[in-house]
């Protein structure tokens, strides 16, 4: 089947992309694309600039040099926001709100995936029964799945998550890869740091490996 | 970041090292020549003018006072005005001129309240009134106090810049109500008597010796603020190749493109 | 599965999203201040049970003389609430930035100066709004003429939002610093004092049966432009307290 040129063009890509904090520089240049149904691994060791890099991607660091692009147009407000999700150190939620207010909360700034419900979501991540405690009374890994909960409720094609395996059992950790692909098979695509070694579901992901 | 609208030189003066040698060759030319008018000035506002017909000699002291007011709403407004360079476009350039000058304004600002109250309590009968434009001073130094510390409370000095100038941005409003607090109040504080574009109501001997000073304060303060840029900008570019080069006694590299 | 996948690529795009108003946004983060208030509802009685007593011990420092007490009770109330608003004003971003919220707020498709104009609503409802509502107990306890009280309460109607959402701009760039107890208070401080100014006119002059609608019609003006330029340079804040 020949490939349209629709899906040629990549949700994200960063030409000779470099940031420097304190004059020290922290990555690049880097240059790469993701495209749909891809998936990017960026490993490194701790202080290495992934986060940084992540952030850079997520807009919340502007870049030191180079580019970025969301579909071949350069990266602004109007193209980055409601095409990224973003899963970081911090869970994003109000601890003193449950689950299902939470999520509740971001689906109404972010608009929900056809079909998709707090609920649904939830039982997916498998933390059904925690949906209306506290989210403090949940543990890390909970915490996490929530999380895990938010990229299934939420619209957005490009996930940035760092480090997702965090905090995550064996099972945990199974069940993010398995988010990713179905994500990646839906059309979507995943750019996912991390220190430790890690197996991906899709033997096809591509690495990129910075250096402290 | 394509920049190509602005002059090359404000690209070449941009940059670090290259502020660094303008900056140093500029300054003692500049303090030499604050040094010559402010002893002009003093010398005509002091020596040369006649005495006030109604506070006699004790009207001296505008030839400070005034200065210092002026100069505590001009370096407000370079201030403010570098701040919104270094917010938009996050030139460090700009950063650290906007931080720079919030000490020099307050400090001309503190003058300017403390030579007020000495020249209020033979005419007025008063340390202090809470008048409109004494109070609108006051709080122009409480907001260059706000942005010393809200610059100082960060640990990155570039973001911790950025957050003071937008705090300078937002009290820039009350730079005209010092201005116009004359105008719009009944206050205790005299009218304005030095119009920038009009007749100004001030006898010509006293008028001189006052506009001398105000270039003495300014030419200070420009020689203030690129020597005070220039320590600054050692100290946040301390890692870089230029900087050492300095250090170690090496002439310093310059760079035709902004860092 | 590769080829799943381009097949569901090549065709036409379908539309596999619910999207969020603005209006639905603005009212989703309303309805979490809301909740999070109510959990948090012995915390609101704090800046009221301030105002009291600080408004009771007012006539045993003073000496209950009722004339004295008349003359002070407008512009000491005024003082009063702005203080009491001082602590919750610091807080109003730092948990969000805390736990992350804010980074969720800057990726969603809202406008950023919009959700921050919802925080500054639902931040004056709920921790300013009770103080004005016990503006009549507290007169009472100060001995406030009645006919300053409407006064009273519109001048505060339009100087708190007018400080709120100042305070918003300044909560935001302080909640990127270090901690630091009193750099609020010093940053506010100045930008407040204009406002507390007008109020306290319009008191005065209440007070004394002169027209008080000047400077009303001044902090009017005021708040609107607030209303407009505050949320705009409140998101410029919050953009710089997420790089850290």
């Amino acid at each position: 089947m020949a490939i349209s040129p629709a899906s040629r063009a990549p949700l994200l890509s960063a030409h000779r992309l470099a940031f420097s904090r304190n004059d020290e520089p922290v990555f690049g240049p880097l240059d790469f694309s993701l495209g749909r149904g891809e998936t990017l691994l960026i490993e490194g060791d701790n202080g290495s600039g992934k986060t940084t890099l992540l952030r850079v991607l997520a807009g919340m660091l502007p870049p030191g040099e180079g580019e970025i692009r969301f579909d071949n147009e350069p990266a602004s407000r109007d193209n980055r926001n409601g095409c990224v999700l973003w899963l970081g150190h911090r869970t994003g939620m109000n601890e003193s709100l449950s689950a299902r207010e939470n999520l509740e909360f971001l689906a109404g700034l972010y608009g929900t995936r056809q079909g998709a419900s707090a609920a649904s979501a939830m039982e997916r991540v498998g933390v059904v029964g925690w949906l209306d405690e506290p989210l403090r009374t949940l543990s890390a890994g909970q915490k996490k799945r929530v999380g895990l909960a938010r990229l299934l409720l939420l619209p957005g094609d490009v996930w940035l998550l760092d480090e997702p395996y965090a905090n995550l059992d064996r099972h945990g950790i199974e069940l993010v890869n398995a988010l990713i692909a179905e994500h990646c098979a839906d059309g979507g695509a995943a750019l996912v740091t991390s220190h430790g070694a890690v197996r991906f579901a899709d033997p096809r992901a591509r690495h990129i490996h910075l250096v402290a | 970041m394509s920049r190509s609208y602005l002059p090359h030189w404000i690209h070449w003066l941009g940059s670090p090292p290259n502020f660094y040698r303008f900056a140093g060759a500029l300054r003692p030319w500049l303090m030499a020549a604050a040094l010559v008018s402010a002893l002009i000035g003093l010398y005509g506002g002091l020596v040369l003018a006649p005495p006030d017909y109604q506070q006699g000699d004790a009207y001296r002291i505008i030839f400070i006072h005034v200065p210092s007011a002026w100069m505590s709403l001009f370096i407000y407004a370079t201030m403010a005005m570098a701040g919104l360079v270094a917010l938009v476009w996050r030139v460090k350039l700009a950063e650290v001129i906007a931080m720079e000058c919030a000490p020099t304004g307050a400090a001309f600002t503190l003058i300017t309240l403390l030579t007020g109250s000495m020249w209020g309590k033979p005419m007025w009968g008063t340390w202090w009134t809470w008048d409109a434009r004494l109070t609108s001073e006051l709080v122009l130094l409480f907001l260059y106090f706000g942005v010393i510390g809200l610059y100082n409370a960060f640990e990155d000095r570039r973001r911790g810049a950025r957050a003071a100038s937008l705090l300078a941005l937002v009290g820039i409003v009350n730079l005209p109500i010092v201005h116009y607090s004359v105008q719009w109040w009944n206050t205790l504080h005299q009218g304005t008597t030095v119009d920038l574009f009009g007749k100004s109501s001030i006898a010509p001997s006293m008028l001189w010796p006052l506009l001398v000073m105000a270039l003495a304060t300014h030419l200070y303060f420009f020689a203030s603020i690129l020597g005070r840029a220039r320590t600054a900008l050692l100290s946040l570019e301390s890692g870089k190749q230029w900087v050492r080069a300095l250090i170690g006694g090496q002439p310093t590299p310059t760079t035709g493109a902004p860092t | 599965m590769a080829s799943t996948a381009q097949s569901i690529v090549d065709g036409t795009t379908v539309t596999r999203v619910e999207h969020a108003s603005a209006f639905g946004a603005c009212g989703a983060l309303l309805r979490r201040d809301f909740v999070l208030a109510w959990r948090r509802r012995g915390e609101l009685f704090l800046p009221l049970l301030y105002a009291v007593i600080v408004a009771a011990l007012f006539p045993f420092a003073l000496g209950p003389d009722p004339a004295l007490l008349a003359r002070i009770a407008g512009g000491v109330l005024l003082v009063i609430v702005v203080l009491a608003m001082l602590p919750a004003l610091e807080s109003m971003f730092r948990a969000d930035l805390e736990d992350g919220t804010l980074e969720q707020w800057l990726l969603a498709p809202q406008p950023l100066a919009l959700l921050a104009l919802t925080r500054v609503i639902a931040h004056w409802l709920t921790t300013v709004l009770p103080l004005i509502v016990v503006m009549p107990l507290l007169g009472a306890l100060l001995n406030l003429p009645v006919k300053v009280l409407p006064v009273l309460i519109v001048a505060l109607l339009l100087a708190t939002p007018l400080l709120v959402l100042l305070g918003s701009v300044l909560s935001a760039l302080a909640a990127g610093a270090r901690r630091s107890g009193i750099l609020m208070a010093l940053m506010l401080l100045p930008l407040a004092v204009p406002v507390v100014i007008f109020a306290a006119g319009a008191i005065a002059a209440a007070q004394s049966g002169m027209p008080f609608i000047a400077p009303l019609s001044w902090l009017a003006a005021a708040l609107v432009l607030a209303i407009v330029l505050a949320p705009l340079a409140c998101a410029t804040a919050l953009r710089i307290a997420v790089e850290a």
